[in-house]
């Protein structure tokens, strides 16, 4: 029925989340496109994780809408043309083929077609030896890998990671962004969000700059690393600290 | 996921189905009895010549006399076997059991400490050894759980002119249980109780008591059967339950009632008279 | 003899050498009275615990999702009736089940159904308060997740039993002791009837009342010897489980 119709460009307008009294996102408007990966940057607790769940629609804000391709989230077939990848992944008891056909049975795919397309994407994210395994015996570098695959086997249009390095060592790290890469590559959008300025420098050709709630600035990568426009955000650039 | 619990689902309530109630092809009655009877040992030995002769299958729930006539006027059992003659009339003139008949009696007996600290030893009296358990102010037993037992005691001490609920601090407990139990308390603390022969024949559990008076006519203890009145629960099986019934009055039940011993020594004594006609 | 006061642990002891004896002769003899009770009573316990899984399982973790206005309160209720008196079960069953109550047509009453349906009532709460918490707990982690990749509540409820069920293990087992523990809720609606209704505990409560201690323990001794039994086959079961699915 609307598989012919894009959930992008993602559209935020005036979008705002507060609790316990604060106003934990602020006024957040700004269109991301299809194309260009986006990251978003700032310090911690400038509410990079909220954001990205506000899009995916784990929360509900307080103010504002969140529009994928001109439709709300309330649409099922708008969540489901995109993927989460958090920072921890939630592996399932079970074998690693079944957690990628896990996510497929939810989606209505039959048992047969599941495990096929399981397998094909384990072979995208490199973990097609490991698919008979117990998905809990798998290191933290490769659980990430899996849950990625898991995404991918749903083809979405647009993934959405947060942090998804954050807590693995180099190599894992480099494996990990090696996969994004390929993503991206084949055409899904990245939203990321990261607080590593290296990996930003990595990945990013566009990036959102979130302080204290704002947005403080939306612009192409190679400007934001250059020439900042706010004070904050270049020297954010600069590794300092900010409060 | 969803078809593993279905399947789950199906397998338990087939086990419980299969497992369940009772098929109506099976031939079968329950007869509400009581402990004592049962612990005596005499269904053990009685039922299987009935089922031999008729091919009927008695299965007996033992509890209290009290629960025993509840479980006939609420029609749970087919046959109400107990030793209580008021609460027996009673149970017939509410309409709840029919055709009773007096089929066979046993005795009481008091048993208590060897050490005998009432002096009731030598006594034929059963009321006056009350009177002296109660002067004394031994330790005595009550099962308290409205059983027949438990009716003849109070019997007794109406008789004796005590009232144990005002006379009775500190001597007269009251255990709330069955036979066996009470004997094992008694065992335990040295105290008098009131007991029934076949019980205590087969109590192998005696410590330091030992029969204390016994042999009055006043501890007789007479049996009666009756069937559930059918007018209130079409349920019952009368054709089988009044086949057990003519059984324990017959010639051939009454010798078998006879012939059940314990060490050689006859337990109950049939006294079943059919009514003049 | 069994209740001397202190310092006689030598009769105590030789309490337990007796009772341990009958037990093993009764073992080994085979006696068929024995084999009887003791299979009535794994088919009453294993059917309860079956049933009672199969209801409270799903129970215990629609329970952890669900949000509704009264929702503490039942938490509560479930947690209050896992400590349920078996006596008032079997009294609440035997009213249902008796001829002159509501259920009485279906002839239940004091057949190994009425024991099995008995055991259920009283074994559901526990499988499904211990298989509540667990679930909320489990939730906490896989919620976001879950929500993510499209599970609506019930799909999570069965995930995350299957998930568990390493840890559900325990909550059944839990619930397999309290039945073949019990007895007051089976010994009124079975009405401890030989060759039908009698089991294990039932009988030891007759052997008790009758006297016969060294019976009635070495009754016990059998029972507790099947408990270890039938734990020690799930420990090994569930192990070999984790191995496989990590």
């Amino acid at each position: 029925m609307h598989g012919t119709s894009s959930i992008l460009p993602l559209r935020l307008e005036a979008l705002s989340f507060a609790a316990g009294g604060q106003r934990l996102i602020d006024g957040i408007s700004a269109t991301l496109e299809a194309g260009p990966r986006t990251l978003i940057l700032g310090p911690n607790g400038a509410g990079k994780s909220l954001l990205l769940r506000l899009c995916h629609g784990l929360i509900a804000p307080s103010e504002g809408r969140v529009l994928w391709g001109g439709r709300p989230l309330g649409e099922a077939w708008v969540r489901r043309r995109q993927a989460m990848v958090f920072q921890h992944p939630v592996v399932l008891r079970r074998s690693v083929r079944a957690n990628v056909a896990y996510g497929l049975a939810l989606v209505g795919v039959s048992r047969r077609e599941r495990n096929k397309q399981a397998e094909e994407a384990l072979a995208e994210v490199g973990l097609s030896a490991l698919a008979d395994r117990p998905a809990r015996a798998l290191s933290g570098g490769e659980r990430q890998r899996l849950a990625l695959a898991r995404a991918w086997a749903l083809h979405p249009e647009a993934m959405l990671l947060d942090e998804p390095t954050a807590s693995l060592d180099p190599a894992a790290t480099r494996a990990v962004e090696k996969v994004i890469a390929a993503f991206d590559m084949a055409g899904t959008k990245i939203i990321m969000t990261t607080h590593d300025l290296g990996q930003a420098r990595r990945l990013a050709d566009d990036v959102l700059f979130l302080h204290k709630g704002r947005l403080l600035e939306h612009t192409p990568a190679q400007q934001f690393f250059s020439q900042a426009t706010t004070a904050e955000a270049r020297a954010y650039v600069a590794g300092e600290l900010l409060w | 996921m969803t078809r593993i619990f279905m399947w789950l689902l199906a397998a338990s309530f087939a086990a419980v189905t299969l497992s369940a109630g009772a098929r109506a092809d099976e031939k079968f009655i329950t007869v509400a009895s009581t402990t004592s009877t049962e612990n005596s040992g005499l269904f053990g030995y009685l039922l299987p010549a009935f089922t031999k002769a008729t091919g009927i299958e008695v299965r007996v729930v033992a509890v209290g006399t009290g629960q025993a006539l509840k479980l006939g006027e609420r029609g749970d059992a087919d046959v109400v076997f107990v030793h209580d003659r008021e609460a027996e009339l009673k149970f017939v003139a509410a309409g709840y059991g029919v055709g009773r008949r007096e089929v066979m009696y046993n005795d009481f007996i008091i048993v208590g400490p060897k050490s005998d600290p009432a002096r009731v030893v030598g006594t034929a009296d059963a009321v006056g050894a009350f009177k002296k358990i109660a002067a004394a102010k031994a330790i005595f037993l009550s099962r308290g759980d409205n059983s027949g037992t438990n009716a003849e005691e109070l019997r007794l001490w109406a008789d004796a002119g005590i009232d144990v609920k005002k006379e009775g601090q500190g001597w007269y407990r009251d255990t709330g249980s069955g036979m066996g139990a009470t004997l094992n308390t008694a065992a335990g603390i040295g105290g008098y109780t009131l007991a029934d022969r076949g019980t205590w024949l087969s109590f192998k559990n005696r410590g330091d008591l030992a029969i204390v008076v016994e042999g009055d006519k006043r501890l007789f203890n007479q049996y009666g059967v009756m069937l559930v009145n059918p007018a209130r629960h079409p349920s019952v099986k009368v054709e089988w339950g009044q086949a057990f019934i003519d059984w324990l009055t017959s010639a051939s039940g009454q010798q078998t009632i006879a012939g059940y011993k314990i060490n050689g020594e006859q337990l109950f004594f049939p006294n079943y008279k059919p009514p003049s006609s | 003899m069994a209740l001397d006061n202190f310092g006689c642990g030598g009769a105590l002891m030789s309490d337990f050498t007796e009772a341990f004896a009958t037990a093993a002769r009764l073992v080994a003899a085979g006696d068929p009275e024995l084999v009887a009770i003791v299979l009535l009573s794994l088919r009453v316990s294993l059917s309860a615990v079956l049933l009672a899984a199969v209801l409270g399982l799903p129970l215990g973790a629609l329970l952890a999702l669900a949000r509704f206005p009264g929702r503490t309160g039942i938490v509560v209720l479930l947690n209050a009736f896992m400590g349920f008196p078996p006596v008032i079960a079997g009294l609440v069953f035997y009213l249902l089940l008796s001829r002159a109550g509501p259920l009485g047509s279906w002839g239940l009453l004091f057949t190994p159904g009425a024991m099995i349906v008995a055991q259920c009532a009283l074994v559901t709460p526990i499988i499904a308060a211990l298989t509540r918490q667990l679930i909320e707990d489990l939730w906490l982690e896989y919620r976001e997740q879950l929500k993510s990749l499209g599970a609506s509540r019930l799909r999570a409820a069965f995930t995350l039993l299957w998930d568990a069920r390493l840890s559900l293990g325990t909550a059944v087992l839990a619930g397999f002791g309290r039945a073949s523990a019990e007895v007051g809720a089976i010994i009124i609606v079975g009405g401890n009837i030989s060759g039908v209704t009698r089991t294990m505990t039932t009988a030891i409560a007759l052997e008790t009342s009758k006297g016969d201690l060294s019976l009635a323990l070495g009754l016990g001794f059998v029972l507790l010897t099947l408990t270890l039994a039938v734990n020690g086959a799930t420990q090994l079961a569930s192990e070999a489980l984790r191995r496989r699915a990590g």
